[in-house]
């Protein structure tokens, strides 16, 4: 599964997007946050107030309660500021 | 009815762009034009820069989705939406909405519905540069009560 990052979620995790294979446990888009929280200081750092996080599978939003069961691709970013 | 949706990096010319949507057409009675501007100071501390980061291929998609979304509610003769990415400099455009409809109203409301979800819809993020340093830009609580205005008109009218 693809991940990327955006804003100063890229920034901290310091990374662009990446590949990773997921335990079966992790289920929902809650549950990747809390599984990348465990991978390291600055995902934790990234993901330490996970409510403002927010996420998009295969470039549609979705709440944090959705399920990535399937998805190609999941983005996390800090909500957006464009217009 | 055209829909045009572009992302791009380089400036753009309002008068232009709603000059080639209105061209040949007598049956729109009215465009409205927002543009949005890069401001030289905010909270009243000038900035050298905005950096507008966005989601290449979500961003798009995701301002098309309201533009349909836009055009299911009001009758709209023409819409174009423009935005741009990367660094801009105070006093330069940021986006570009224009409507196009026989009558003002739809015009209005769906410029100002457009924007509304601009703001807090579509994957772009600003960075300031100012005093030699970049932050990021928080979202405003006031952004995101403008675009549930929508939703609660919206569920009243279903």
């Amino acid at each position: 599964m693809k991940l990327i990052y955006f804003a100063w979620v890229r920034e901290r995790i310091g990374k662009t997007e990446e590949e990773v294979s997921l335990p079966e446990q992790v289920a929902t888009v809650n549950d990747l946050m809390a599984w990348l929280s465990g991978r390291g200081e600055e995902y934790a750092h990234a993901f330490e107030n996970a409510k403002v996080i927010r996420a998009a599978i295969d470039r549609r939003h979705v709440k944090s309660d959705t399920a990535i069961k399937g998805a190609r691709e999941i983005a996390f970013f800090p909500p957006m500021t464009g217009g | 009815m055209p829909n045009t949706v572009r992302l791009q990096r380089e400036d753009f010319d309002p008068a232009a762009e709603s000059a080639a949507l209105t061209h040949g057409r007598t049956d729109i009675g009215a465009v409205v034009s927002f543009t949005g501007i890069c401001r030289g100071a905010e909270s009243g501390a000038p900035i050298a820069a905005l950096t507008l980061e966005h989601y290449p291929g979500m961003a798009e998609a995701e301002i098309a989705r309201h533009v349909d979304d836009a055009n299911a509610r009001w009758p709209l003769l023409g819409v174009t939406v423009i935005h741009r990415y990367g660094r801009i400099v105070p006093g330069e455009n940021i986006v570009l909405v224009l409507t196009a409809s026989s009558h003002r109203e739809a015009a209005f409301a769906a410029a100002d519905f457009l924007m509304d979800f601009l703001k807090t819809r579509a994957p772009f993020w600003k960075q300031v540069e100012a005093a030699g340093t970049t932050s990021w830009v928080e979202a405003k609580d006031a952004d995101d009560a403008a675009a549930g205005r929508w939703r609660k008109d919206r569920q009243a009218a279903e």
